[in-house]
């Protein structure tokens, strides 16, 4: 498996990463050895192994129905750039 | 996902067109709020209408190495939704990361389950109806999946010129997202289906419901065809929040996709927003934002796994579900079934009828619940969780006419007072003189008088029994309706010699 140019111009515009010019190319071939490198796994048989879920073999842990948290509105809005009463303030976003 | 057509075209849901006949294909993702105390992976509180970012924890606000742990409350209530809608359980499910930017979703992700639901198939039956013989018509409505997922935060664009003010007292809070298969062929139906939903979710108490504070919101998938022909290409109305919306959407985004393809052209596939001021919808995002979520199974949680057992103490303890009311009250109480899903259309009319019913006659009930209650909320605009006239005060009335103290007719005037003011039905019959008169020679004297006044109606009367029923109107009159009709009758009959 490998990505082309215009692959990863997609995917980083679909994580909000910035590429400068150049950089896309470079990007490319470093995915491409990172892709290549992960294909060596597939050499191996797993052919009736359950994919691992957890290094130790555990169930999932469930918490009761308790309101536990909270009422800290200060601290959540605390590193914000721009708020106003609690509420965070973003570029304005309409669809 | 492979599309199964399970419907026979039914040319009365057509639309018609300039080139013959259209059929309306929809199916809708329903979005449920889960009824629990905190969040889904948080312990901050659910409760609608706190102050900005008060119902907020680190984990909800996505801040660096915090992890979500699951609320069980939240996973029963999930698989107690799967059994109200006979669905498949999914003893093993998985949570996944779909992955998209908006300012109210901090985390980048939504955790979602998207290869390996919680719930799988289930059916809905759905009344459409009536139509003007009265009659509904029963469809059965396929479910394709439920899922658990985190809600996003609440943005708000009105607040100033440049900026969105973000709060994210939502952002955590567990959803279901209930999918059906493209099963509906109209906007009625699409309708009948939410207003189903909507009635077992508040049967099981999983979701309250309440479009308004949006706790239940419907992305509709509409599409038309030529009727029996291949599916079209659909347009998704994102967050419809009312049952009526989801019907003027439907109709208008049909309409607009057949004016499209009969004018030669063809339907893009696109998420679409309805706007209710305008009744139609318009195109919400562009193409080239096309949406990749890049699922992947999320490395912060294991499978969610539960045993035969967990499912079956909650099967258990399910509540009556309202198929299963209605077909009850149709064979116990002998109610027909127009009446019965009336009474079961919502919880709380059925929990009324029902307090009311314990000990009495049920029909009788049922039409007291129906024609006079509803019928006086309804012109009070007030709903059935509002009345004014509690199971125990109407109870009241229908036993003292049981037990001959008012007439049917004074009971109506008796209920319209307690409706209005309140009080109780015995205490009011007793200070405003409303007992009904069975005392005979009140009742005779009364006959007399007019008998006596009207000498030629009793000449006419022998000749034509039926006009004794004037004679009893009058002397009902003259006692304000508070004779005993059926004494009244008698001694009419007597008087006047016939039998």
């Amino acid at each position: 498996m490998s990505v082309d140019t215009d692959t990863v111009h997609r995917v980083a515009h679909l994580s909000r990463i910035a590429l400068k010019e150049g950089e896309a190319e470079r990007m490319t071939s470093e995915l491409n050895a990172i892709l290549g490198f992960v294909e060596q796994l597939s050499e191996v048989d797993v052919e009736g192994v359950e994919p691992m879920t957890s290094v130790r073999p555990m169930a999932m842990r469930l918490r009761d129905d308790e309101v536990t948290d909270g009422g800290k509105a200060d601290d959540i809005v605390k590193n914000a750039p721009a708020t106003e009463d609690h509420f965070f303030l973003v570029p304005k976003v309409v669809e | 996902m492979a599309i199964v057509d399970s419907r026979t075209p039914d040319p009365k849901r057509f639309l018609s067109g300039a080139t013959g006949d259209w059929e309306i294909v929809v199916g809708m993702e329903v979005h449920a709020q889960v009824t629990s105390e905190s969040k889904l992976f948080s312990g901050a509180s659910t409760s609608f209408g706190s102050a900005p970012n008060d119902n907020v924890s680190l984990v909800d606000a996505a801040m660096p190495g915090m992890l979500p742990v699951i609320n069980q409350q939240c996973v029963r209530q999930a698989v107690r939704t799967g059994l109200g809608l006979k669905a498949q359980i999914n003893k093993r499910s998985v949570f996944d990361r779909k992955n998209y930017f908006y300012p109210d979703l901090p985390q980048g992700y939504q955790i979602s389950q998207f290869a390996h639901p919680i719930v799988g198939e289930g059916v809905v039956m759905v009344s459409v109806g009536p139509d003007r013989q009265g009659n509904f018509e029963e469809v059965e409505i396929g479910i394709e999946r439920l899922h658990l997922e985190q809600d996003a935060g609440k943005s708000m664009h009105d607040q100033h010129p440049t900026m969105s003010y973000v709060d994210l007292n939502r952002s955590g809070v567990g959803l279901m997202e209930i999918v059906s298969k493209p099963d509906l062929r109209s906007a009625d139906e699409a309708k009948a289906y939410l207003t189903k939903l909507r009635t077992i979710l508040r049967y099981l108490g999983t979701c309250d419901g309440n479009m308004d504070e949006g706790s239940m919101r419907a992305d509709v998938n509409v599409s038309v065809r030529k009727p029996g022909g291949d599916f079209g290409t659909r347009c998704e109305i994102k967050n419809v929040n009312s049952i009526r919306f989801v019907g003027q959407a439907i109709e208008s985004e049909a309409r607009r996709q057949i004016a499209i393809l009969e004018d030669g052209g063809q339907i893009d596939q696109e998420t679409r927003l309805f706007d209710p001021a305008k009744g139609e919808t318009r195109s919400m995002r562009s193409k080239e934002e096309a949406h990749d979520y890049r699922y992947f199974p999320d490395p912060d949680l294991l499978p969610l796994e539960f045993d035969d057992a967990f499912v079956e103490e909650l099967a258990t303890a399910l509540p009556e579900l309202p198929d299963d009311k209605k077909a009850r009250l149709m064979s116990e109480a002998g109610l027909s079934a127009y009446d019965a899903s009336i009474l079961v259309s919502e919880k709380a009319i059925a929990d009324y009828y029902e307090a009311l019913a314990k000990g009495r006659d049920g029909k009788q009930a049922a039409n007291w619940v129906i024609n006079d209650l509803l019928g006086a909320l309804n012109k009070a605009g007030q709903s059935i969780e509002e009345t004014p006239v509690s199971p125990d005060q109407l109870g009241q009335v229908i036993n003292l006419i049981k037990e001959g103290t008012i007439s049917g007719k004074i009971a109506k005037e008796l209920f319209e007072i307690v409706f209005a003011e309140g009080g109780e039905p015995r205490a009011i019959v007793e200070e405003r003189g409303m007992k009904q008169v069975t005392d005979t020679g009140a009742i005779e004297a009364e006959v007399d008088k007019v008998i006596a006044a009207n000498p030629d109606k009793v000449e006419q009367a022998r000749e034509k029994p039926s006009l004794a029923g004037w004679f009893v109107g009058q002397v009902m009159k003259a006692t304000g309706g508070k004779a005993n009709p059926q004494a009244v009758n008698q001694l009419v009959r007597e008087k006047l010699g016939i039998d």
